[in-house]
């Protein structure tokens, strides 16, 4: 997709639609790893807590297999989001728009984009998320440590083990909400899929959702690939018209 | 025991001395707990340490170990002058009366007749006064001052509480507590018992500290009656029948005792035995010695023991010095005096004392067979391994021949226990590998020598040649074919003499009891005490009726308890002179006005009116001895020695150290160790993880208690730097070892006429095989000196020094 | 145990059902009797050789107790105290045979997560059944009194069984059997109070006013029971729990946790089911891309000129 060193421009025209590149590739493998070891963590975690859901253990080989593989899973979960903390961080930071949009965050819930202040690159709500996560993420790994029976068992007092499971339970409930309205806004927000899927979203959709993120990509330039040049020619690509 | 352990389910008071019978006889302690339960009994516990047998106790009080004579001796002072004696037994019972001749004397820790160059005394002056008409003189008034109560009175006078708390350390407060308790079993209706052990037998005066026991209890009134007695604990299984057998270098079976060098023949060997009564109507039980010698003989020889022979009494061997004892043998061996050894379900080189010496006086054999299920230390005892064997095999010339040998489950035959009841047992499992019974491998040596001997004659062959083997396959006599032998059996059929007709007894039958025994060879019997064990009727050892009428403990058919099935010895005390139970609640038997009735087999014939025969029918006074007259090598009473190697000098005879008539060799007195390099007092015992040096072999009890340590006090480990679970190095004059250290509150500091002692807890059970870790014995310690009588070594009071260390270097 | 019907429970771990609880004929239970006790250690024995347990030989570390702590294959184990009582000035060895206790309210099988992996029997007796234990060492943390450990051979949860398999024949438990002293008798829990109340009574003859039954209420009580001549003070057992109760930060994760988190997470569903079924599709409409395009030109455009 890179046409030339250093060319920072992500949106690209094509014959059947206008594309901005969102999500880099390196990102979305490590979103997807992420997502999911979440998953896999959510159903064996569930499977230990309620005895409703102690089936889903059939899905890792039985109930030692789940209890083996779980806290295996939250280390790579724990490595993967770490690598992609640190690269989506820098679109992360808070500001006062931000602040701003959770006033009417009721607007983007109804669909009522349209009454909202034109946001960069990600809106407040998925901030929230990316912070809530980060936070969630470390106290599941911190209390995991200390329930991991098979090599800490003695590293840690019965009683600081007892904490432990109960801050793990909350925690895990509290990912878990989050995860589903993670999922569900990229469900219910139509178009945002496409960004970890193909790394890209419609231009529509950049300027309904985030408006003012496009505009700043836009400024960079625009690929065009509607009139591919003959193989072994590279020229600069101009927008049109 | 003169009880059994059954029987202490009787009892008021149970006091623990010398002995742990909660650690060391978990088993035979439960019968505590149910004295406890059934009549709320209590238990006081004497011992330097703060036992396992201390932590179920009602009462505790530390001494310092080898002083039990001064506490024991105090509490008979307390009992006469707080008059808390039981007077109808005392003086129907005991020799309390009688008059001792005049030349007997006690001075400064010494009897009359002491000759110090050979350590031993002239008994001449320790008798009775004999009267005209043979018997001894009594003064029914007690008043005589050469009679027993006068003299005893006057040589427990010394023995104050403020002494004996000075030279035992026992605060006063706690002596005087117990002295009471004891004090309140001299009423009729309460019982206390004794139960010890080692504790008081590993003492160069272990006899007597046994002594000045069952003096309390004849005081007390406690011998022969339910829930009293003297129970010594065996500390073996069988080790009771070890000795009923006659397993000494002196004995034969029965407690009779072989002739010496200067009996020599057996009219001069009897001529010593056959105790013709010193009180009127007595039984004098020793004087049928003649019948059970003969027939003992006639069980040996059978055939070619005749009266034109002497039943082949001079083929018995016949002894040259009192005793060929374990210290004895290994000092002849030590001088290279000594060629072959055989060592039978024996681990000297752990068991005896002085390891170092054992160690070069085993390296001086010739041969050495071990006959063992397991592979003892001794059997190895040429192996370096290293600081826990330090020696060169290179060096040791000896050879070793291991014979394996079957353990008890894979046994049949009877064990006896303390209570001296013979228990038949069944073999659990076949015995593994090459193992083999210890009677077929000694029959088979025996075979084998005996087919030389007819081979090449030799220098004496006739005791070997002639011995009588009557057995089914002679190379694997069985274990009924031995008990019947043992009981007795009728060699030639015997009529009554007034009426030929009548057949008394039959050919080839087993005698019922010892009372069938005869002294003209008409009857042949192995051991006379289990006489009445194999009978016509049977296996009377393998009986397992657990019916006990009248509740009395004495489970009278539960197999076979000698001597005829007695289960209390001494039973005819436990009534009064004129037959009647001293405590009706607690009847055993009594005189129902023509013959004794009730619980268990009378002592005495059951027609003997109770005013004529005393209790004590072994004794030919018929009665119990609070003065012992010449029985005794070291003083007919006891007297407080300290140990040959004490923290403090002897208070009661300062000039004094150790027993003066115990034996010990020259060159063992010179290894003896002083308090100013060895300033610690040590002991040691045996813990119930572990039976002696077999348990280490068995995974289980090796996790229970894996390794070898010392235990002392908080006091102590604070002084010297020891932390508890680390390393510390024992040392005496002998040797030294390497220990993980215990420190406890168990053990504390005693305070011995003003002077601090700390006491150092040496436990035995490790050695250099096995399953538990490596470690060491505390014979690696202990001096090599015996009990005056019986030749026990003194194992449990000696000196040491503790250093903290960094461990055994491991090679 | 595998095979049983679950008739033969009172409760079966991390199920949603409740046994019919049908045979519960009567409880038993076994009552060690600490006053009696020697400590011989005959009962740790008599369990490695019933349950054929290989504890490895260990070393002295300055006390007696040996193994230094329950294990995978140490069930039971003598703790031993050294105790100078205030009041009499006396030492006072406590030794106290510890071990699963047995709860009528047993925090382990509250704990485990793994169906069946504990069980109660209808006598009492909480048992651990190894083919559905899964290794998580939740029932460490459910036990009020430390009891179970894990092995780190298999990873499954071992303790006492109360000799399981010959109570079921009418056999004692193997450490009853073993005890030379009678402190450990077994038999309905009634009949083992009543012989306590004797016991209790002979100690308060002895002195100990304050002897007692150890027979915890905040468990639901026990199946195993000691006679303690210090009940006012259990901790100088070797910390006997004075009134354990299962973990209130276990009742907490155990209980509403796990029913509030599964109840957020289906609100959590729901409501974006409901939120998907009502609320107005969020869709980039075709005035929307047109706009986007008109935007990117003008940016573009923008962006050219500020280079």
């Amino acid at each position: 997709m890179v046409a030339r060193d250093n060319d920072e421009r992500t949106v690209r025209r094509s014959e059947e639609r206008t594309t901005v590149d969102r999500t880099e590739g390196r990102v979305r493998v490590n979103h997807w790893v992420t997502a999911i070891s979440l998953i896999l963590l959510a159903f064996s975690g569930l499977a230990l807590f309620h005895p409703s859901m102690f089936w889903l253990s059939s899905l890792f080989g039985g109930g030692s297999m789940t209890r083996m593989l779980h806290p295996w899973i939250g280390v790579v979960l724990m490595v993967s989001f770490a690598i992609l903390f640190l690269q989506v961080l820098k679109h992360n930071f808070w500001n006062k728009r931000d602040t701003h949009w959770m006033r009417h965050v009721g607007d983007a819930m109804s669909g009522n984009e349209e009454n909202l202040p034109e946001v960069g690159r990600y809106n407040a709500a998925q901030k929230l998320i990316f912070w809530t996560m980060t936070l969630v993420i470390l106290v599941l790994f911190g209390s995991g440590i200390v329930i991991w029976y098979e090599y800490f068992g003695t590293s840690f007092t019965i009683d600081q083990q007892r904490v432990g499971h109960i801050v793990h339970a909350l925690a895990a409930v509290a990912i878990m909400l989050v995860v589903i309205v993670h999922i569900y806004a990229a469900f219910y927000v139509r178009g945002t899929i496409s960004s970890m899927t193909e790394g890209r979203v419609t231009g529509g959709w950049a300027f309904r959702h985030h408006r003012r993120w496009l505009r700043e990509e836009a400024q960079k330039g625009v690929i065009d690939e509607r009139q591919k040049p003959p193989p072994g020619r590279p020229r600069d690509l101009h927008p049109a018209e | 025991m003169t009880n059994s352990w059954t029987d202490i389910k009787n009892t008021d008071l149970v006091i623990i001395m010398g002995g742990n019978a909660a650690e060391a006889h978990p088993c035979g302690f439960k019968w505590v707990t149910e004295a406890k339960a059934n009549r709320g009994a209590k238990l006081i516990v004497v011992d330097p340490r703060f036992t396992r047998s201390a932590s179920v106790a009602d009462f505790y009080a530390p001494i310092r170990q080898g002083t039990d004579i001064a506490f024991l001796m105090g509490v008979i002072r307390y009992l006469i002058e707080n008059d808390k004696i039981q007077h109808d037994y005392v003086k129907a019972f005991t020799n309390v009366s009688y008059i001792v001749k005049e030349g007997f004397s006690y001075q400064d820790g010494l009897f009359s007749g002491y000759d110090e160059a050979k350590r031993d005394y002239d008994r001449s002056s320790w008798e009775y006064e004999v009267g005209p008409d043979g018997f001894v003189t009594v003064d029914e008034t007690l008043q005589h001052p050469r009679c027993v109560f006068q003299l005893l009175k006057q040589h427990v006078a010394q023995y104050t509480p403020e002494l004996v708390e000075r030279i035992c350390g026992t605060p006063k407060d706690k002596y005087l507590t117990i002295c009471e308790m004891i004090s309140e079993c001299s009423a009729r209706d309460k019982t206390m018992t004794s139960m010890y052990a080692l504790g008081w037998t590993q003492h160069s005066k272990g006899s007597q500290n046994i002594r000045g026991m069952a003096m309390i209890q004849l005081l007390l009134g406690n011998i022969g009656v339910r829930g009293g007695g003297m129970n010594a604990l065996r500390g073996h299984s069988n080790i009771q029948g070890l000795t009923d057998l006659g397993l000494m270098s002196n004995l034969i079976p029965g407690y009779l005792t072989l002739a010496t060098d200067k009996e020599v023949d057996f009219n001069a060997y009897m001529s010593t035995r056959g105790f013709k009564p010193l009180r009127p109507n007595q039984m004098s039980y020793w004087q049928n010695y003649r019948k059970f010698m003969v027939s003992f003989l006639k069980a040996m020889y059978g055939k070619a023991a005749t009266p034109e022979n002497d039943f082949a009494f001079d083929w018995l061997p016949k002894l040259d010095v009192p005793a060929y004892d374990m210290l004895r043998i290994f000092e002849l061996m030590h001088q290279g005096k000594v060629n072959g050894y055989f060592c039978q379900g024996f681990n000297p080189l752990l068991s005896l004392a002085n390891r170092n010496k054992n160690a070069e006086a085993l390296a001086k054999l010739k041969f050495l067979v071990v006959m063992d299920p397991l592979e003892t230390e001794t059997a190895r005892f040429w192996k370096d391994e290293g600081v826990f064997n330090d020696v060169k095999p290179e060096d040791i010339q000896t050879e070793v021949f291991e014979l394996p040998t079957s353990c008890f489950a894979e046994d049949e035959g009877a064990l006896v226990n303390s209570g001296r009841w013979l228990q038949w047992h069944w073999p659990a499992a076949a015995p593994p590998g090459q193992a083999k019974h210890d009677t077929w491998i000694m029959a088979n040596i025996f075979l084998r020598l005996q087919d030389l001997y007819r081979k090449e004659g030799g220098a004496f062959p006739d005791p070997i040649l002639n011995v009588h083997w009557p057995y089914r396959d002679p190379a694997d006599p069985k274990a009924d074919e031995l008990a019947k032998e043992m009981n007795g059996y009728v060699v030639s059929t015997v009529t009554d003499p007034l009426d030929p007709t009548k057949i008394v007894l039959e050919k080839g039958k087993q005698v019922d009891t010892f009372g069938q025994l005869r002294d003209d060879g008409s009857t042949a019997c192995g051991c006379w005490i289990y006489s009445g064990c194999f009978t016509e009727k049977g296996n009377m050892m393998a009986r397992r009726d657990t019916s006990d009428p009248g509740d009395t403990g004495a489970y009278a058919n539960w197999a076979f308890s000698w001597p005829a099935n007695r289960r209390i010895l001494y039973n005819r005390a436990s009534a009064d002179i004129n037959g009647q139970p001293w405590d009706p609640t607690r009847r055993l038997i009594s005189w129902n006005g023509e013959r004794w009735t009730g619980f268990d087999v009378p002592d005495i014939a059951p027609t003997a009116k109770p005013q004529d025969v005393g209790p004590f029918i072994m004794n030919p006074e018929g009665t119990a001895r609070l003065f012992t007259r010449g029985m005794m090598r070291d003083g007919p009473f006891p007297v407080h020695y300290e140990p040959f190697e004490s923290p403090v000098a002897n208070l009661v005879a300062p000039k004094i150290r150790g027993n003066p008539a115990a034996r010990i060799f020259k060159e063992d007195m010179a290894a003896l160790g002083t308090s100013d390099k060895f300033p610690y007092a040590a002991t040691s015992y045996r813990l119930t993880e572990h039976f002696h040096f077999w348990t280490k072999h068995v995974w289980v009890n090796a996790v229970l208690q894996p390794e070898f340590f010392v235990e002392i006090s908080h006091e102590l480990a604070a002084e010297k730097n020891i932390t508890a679970g680390g390393w510390v190095k024992v040392s005496s004059s002998r040797g030294e070892v390497h220990a993980k250290a215990v420190v406890t509150k168990r053990i504390k500091p005693l305070i011995c006429d003003g002077k601090t002692v700390h006491v150092v807890g040496i436990p035995l059970h490790w050695g250099f095989t096995g399953a538990a870790r490596k470690g060491f014995g505390p014979n690696s310690l202990t001096p090599f000196v015996g009990d005056a009588n019986i030749e026990t070594p003194e194992f449990k009071a000696f000196l040491v020094n503790v250093e903290p260390s960094n461990g055994p270097a491991v090679a | 145990m595998a095979g049983l019907q679950s008739q033969d429970f009172a409760r079966i771990s991390a199920t949603t059902f409740r046994p019919p609880d049908v045979r519960h004929d009567f409880e038993v239970a076994k009552l060690i009797d600490v006053s009696k006790c020697i400590g011989c250690k005959a009962c740790q024995a008599a369990c490695l050789e019933w349950n054929n347990l290989k504890e490895e030989v260990g070393i002295n570390t300055g006390v007696y107790d040996n193994p230094h702590d329950l294990t995978p294959n140490t069930w039971t184990l003598m703790r031993f105290t050294e105790w100078d009582n205030p009041d009499t000035g006396n030492l006072e060895w406590l030794i106290r045979k510890d071990g699963c206790m047995h709860c009528a309210d047993p925090g382990c099988l509250k704990a485990c997560p793994a169906p069946g992996a504990i069980v109660q029997y209808n006598n009492g007796i909480v048992d651990f059944v190894s083919e559905n234990c899964i290794g998580c060492g939740y029932c460490v943390k459910g036990c009020p009194f430390n009891i179970p450990r894990i092995s780190q051979a298999d990873n499954k949860a071992y303790k006492c069984t109360l000799c399981s398999d010959r109570v079921a024949v009418g056999q004692a438990p193997a450490c009853a059997k073993a005890c030379p002293t009678g402190a450990i008798v077994f038999g309905t829990k009634a009949a083992m109070i009543e012989h306590a109340n004797g016991r209790i009574t002979d100690l308060k003859s002895r002195g100990f006013a304050n002897a007692g039954l150890y027979d915890p209420p905040g468990v639901g009580g026990t199946h195993v029971m000691y006679v303690l001549h210090h009940n006012d003070q259990p901790q100088l057992y070797a910390n006997l729990p004075k009134d354990p109760v299962i973990s209130p930060v276990v009742e907490l994760w155990k209980g509403v946790t796990k029913y509030a988190g599964l109840a957020a997470l289906g609100f959590a569903a729901t409501f974006a089911f409901v939120h998907a079924t009502i609320a107005r599709r969020n869709e980039v409409s075709r005035a929307e891309d047109r706009e986007a395009e008109h935007l990117i030109d003008e940016e573009a455009a923008h962006g050219r000129q500020g280079q």
